[in-house]
């Protein structure tokens, strides 16, 4: 029962603060930090101790690792490199010496100096990849360069983690690791210990290379949805207990599983599974942030304290700033950047516990940092909100296209939904045209088949608005609906109705009645799927009879107006109601009518009489 | 009452094109201007007869504008000749309904306006090798005026270019106004003169 108390009392917290603060502006992260506190021990005191909440809640940044890898297709990811080692290369070492030389001023020893130097190195992956994907900034350079350096981050971990013990001024034999990187490796002697590392990356790309595909195609083909959310959540769960084994970030093993998905087909699928997980446990976690500062401490030290977290902030926002500046980042996005990495992380407070096991560091200094970071976090979001309040109006004029452009080039603006017969056609005109297409389908065996024939698509059901957000639904401009079963494209056609109005929607009709019924739904282009492929049929059969090509082509193309006017017409008459049927039986005879008096072979006689030179000659004198 | 104005626009390729582009923009942007862009209307060819013979009983002013193919009007702008201009309507002994009309061509030209003469490659001019309009005008009973033409159309500059399209917005704002003396119309060269 206390379990659920608590997770009652969180969520109750989340529903109540984050609506509010978005309505207000404040963005997400914000109201999430903002309930944390008013739940926490300082406020209404419902919650204690946060720190095994925090723990757990921390997964979900490691489910944003692994979605972020999904998005990044690794030609891309190469093309990352450079910002990636230079700026974020530069970001920890620069950061980290400058901290320690201010620590040192302040009386400390180097060892203390470079321990939390290298601690308060590292940024809010959750808060600065939260807030610069909710104001859709992340494919700009502000966006990228934000992750290059946190994505160093996360790699540098790991010699951090190495280097730490080493800095024990006391020189007492460093514990060996507690914390949650605790391995059986720790027996082997080194060369092996890299030699398993290695081995456990490599298994890892193996294993979603090619073992895989066809475990989702099976989980695929039971039709159970909450299967492929069991064998999601198993994948990232598994990656995350592989690199714990082997010592490594479960965060970056996560990310770079999810860069080995990227190109697959059931990557939309995987996305819209683990989004929900990742968003509610990133929630918690910024809650359990802001439940866990100590307000006690900020009382008796009020003057230290927020010196401390002023000179943070200060100090990695001129860094950043100076490092943006070097790399090019221009302009407005450059100060982007430079507020959304202005924080400590969280993985500082996992670095700060392993300092105290090791003594590297006093309780007391801990204690000051804990609430340091914690603090430097809730002020990143009102920083933002600064930036983009008073920053950016100054960068506006001319910046605009430069906003939107490179959002287009990432996102396909077509998505496909079924590629059967139908979609297939639709789908090779619009490649054979330059057309970024992504396509979805709900068939593992048929997405098997084709890909042998070299298409590339993607398992998943287009019914449902979380695929077809994954799929980039927001930010295509037209969704083509081709799948066979017509209550199915119904349901996508309200799906899509409902959630991204602003989508374009041309859909395949199964029959007449079935028009009328996406008629009424508001769609925006309805092709019945027999008519044309019929239609041609019959034009050549007329040739076969012995009428002239061009005659039968006619003749179609005046039948198939009409035919298409009509259809469109009875749409506002109820289905088999005395009107509707007068009208279509009124409209048959009219294409009668129509068809035999068209206007080419119309009073032949008369025309060429025109001609004659008599009568021309009675009009022009 | 002032002059109401049909542009029949005929460009298979308009997204290619710089002037026409440019021109139609220009059009538009006229008041008692009607642009009807065929090969956007008619993709396949099949011309609604009655919608087309209904506008040009709307307006005063016929305008074809084109740029020039093999010397005439690009293909979809004959089929319309052969399929609206219907015995009955446009010409023959009740075929009364454009009596009276002005008709122009507006037409860009790849050469020169000397290419166009006698002792120049094209050796026609431009208003004999429009004859064919002039007579289809004449035979439905409207009255010819003659083209506007801008030469030289694939070698302007993006400045001349505006140029001219201010000039063809210039032209369009006096017929739609003005009561011009049709004497005077039909007797000058071309019909950019009327603005120079």
């Amino acid at each position: 029962m206390a379990l659920l108390q608590e997770a009652f009392l969180f969520l109750a917290a989340g529903v109540v603060a984050v609506p509010l603060a978005s309505r207000l502006g404040l963005g997400s992260v914000l109201g999430y930090l903002i309930a944390g506190v008013m739940i926490g021990p300082f406020v209404l005191g419902f919650v204690g101790d946060t720190e095994h909440i925090m723990h757990f809640a921390e997964f979900g940044v490691v489910m944003m690792l692994f979605l972020i890898g999904l998005e990044l297709q690794p030609p891309v990811l190469w093309q990352l490199r450079k910002p990636i080692l230079g700026m974020g290369g530069l970001q920890v070492i620069v950061t980290t010496l400058i901290i320690a030389g201010i620590a040192m001023l302040f009386g400390f020893s180097w060892q203390m100096g470079i321990a939390i130097g290298l601690i308060l190195s590292s940024s809010s992956t959750a808060i600065a990849l939260q807030i610069l994907g909710e104001k859709n900034l992340m494919q700009t350079e502000g966006g990228k360069g934000s992750f290059a350096v946190l994505l160093f981050q996360d790699i540098a971990v790991i010699p951090i983690i190495a280097i730490l013990p080493l800095l024990t001024s006391q020189g007492s034999e460093p514990i060996q690791v507690a914390t949650a990187n605790s391995s059986y490796l720790d027996s082997l002697p080194d060369w092996q210990q890299a030699l398993v590392v290695i081995g456990a990356i490599i298994s890892l790309i193996l294993i979603g290379r090619y073992l895989l595909r066809p475990v989702f195609r099976f989980i695929a083909e039971s039709h159970l949805r909450e299967m492929f959310t069991a064998t999601a959540l198993m994948l990232v769960v598994g990656t995350a207990l592989l690199m714990n084994m082997v010592g490594l970030s479960p965060a970056l093993g996560a990310f770079i599983a999810g860069v080995v998905l990227a190109n697959n087909e059931y990557r939309h699928e995987l996305e819209a599974n683990i989004d929900p997980f990742k968003a509610l446990l990133l929630g918690l976690f910024f809650m359990s942030v802001g439940a866990s500062i100590d307000f006690n401490l900020l009382l008796k030290h009020p003057l230290m304290v927020s010196l401390v977290v002023l000179g943070l902030v200060a100090v990695k926002f001129v860094i950043l700033w100076g490092l943006a500046k070097i790399f090019n980042i221009q302009g407005g996005y450059r100060y982007w950047f430079a507020f959304a990495l202005a924080q400590g992380g969280e993985f500082g407070f996992v670095l700060l516990s392993f300092s105290l096991q090791n003594q590297v560091l006093p309780a007391e200094i801990v204690d000051v940092l804990t609430a340091a970071i914690a603090l430097s976090m809730v002020l990143t979001p009102v920083l933002i909100l600064f930036n983009e309040r008073l920053v950016q109006p100054l960068f506006e004029s001319g910046e605009e296209e430069a906003y939107e452009e490179p959002m287009d080039k990432q996102h396909n603006p077509v998505i496909v939904a079924g590629f059967g017969r139908f979609g297939q056609i639709v789908s090779r005109l619009l490649i054979a045209n330059g057309v970024q297409v992504t396509v979805l389908d709900h068939s593992a065996t048929h997405i098997e088949r084709v890909r042998r024939f070299g298409f590339k698509i993607f398992y998943g059901d287009a019914s449902r608005d979380d695929l077809l957000h994954t799929a980039g639904a927001a930010k295509a401009k037209l969704l083509v609906i081709a799948v066979d079963d017509r209550a199915t494209i119904t349901k996508i056609v309200e799906t899509s109705k409902r959630h991204f109005p602003n989508l374009k929607l041309y859909v395949r009709a199964y029959d007449v009645v079935h028009y009328h019924e996406l008629q009424r739904l508001g769609v925006d282009y309805i092709e019945r799927e027999l008519f044309l492929g019929s239609l041609h049929l019959g034009e050549m059969v007329l040739q076969e009879l012995g009428m002239r090509a061009y005659q039968a082509r006619r003749k179609a193309q005046q039948f198939a107006k009409h035919d298409q006017d009509t259809t469109k017409r009875l749409s506002s008459f109820e289905l088999g109601s005395k009107k509707y049927i007068s009208i279509s039986q009124q409209a048959r005879e009219e294409v009668l009518e129509l068809l035999q008096a068209d206007r080419i072979n119309r009073d032949q006689q008369e025309q060429d009489n025109a001609w004659n030179a008599e009568e021309r000659t009675q009009r022009h004198p | 009452m002032n002059n109401r104005i049909l542009i029949l626009f005929a460009h298979p390729a308009l997204e290619r094109s710089r002037v026409h582009y440019r021109l139609l923009k220009a059009a538009q942007t006229v008041e008692g201007v009607t642009c009807h862009d065929l090969y956007q209307l008619y993709p396949d060819f099949l011309i609604n007869v009655d919608r087309e013979q209904e506008l040009l009983t709307q307006h005063e002013i016929i305008l074809f504008q084109y740029p020039l193919y093999w010397y005439s009007s690009p293909a979809i702008l004959k089929e319309w000749q052969d399929l609206v201009l219907e015995y009955g309507f446009a010409y023959g002994q009740q075929g009364s309904a454009l009596r009276g009309k002005l008709f122009a061509n507006v037409i860009s030209a790849g050469g020169s306006r000397a290419a166009y003469q006698a002792d120049g490659e094209n050796h026609f001019t431009i208003r004999e090798l429009l004859r064919p309009f002039e007579q289809t005008a004449n035979l439905c009973g409207m009255i010819y005026v003659p083209p506007f033409v801008i030469h030289d159309a694939n070698d302007l500059s993006q400045a001349e270019i505006d140029a001219t399209a201010s000039e063809y917005q210039q032209l369009l704002s006096q017929l739609h106004a003005q009561h011009l003396s049709v004497p005077a119309l039909t007797r000058l060269h071309y019909l950019n003169e009327l603005i120079a």
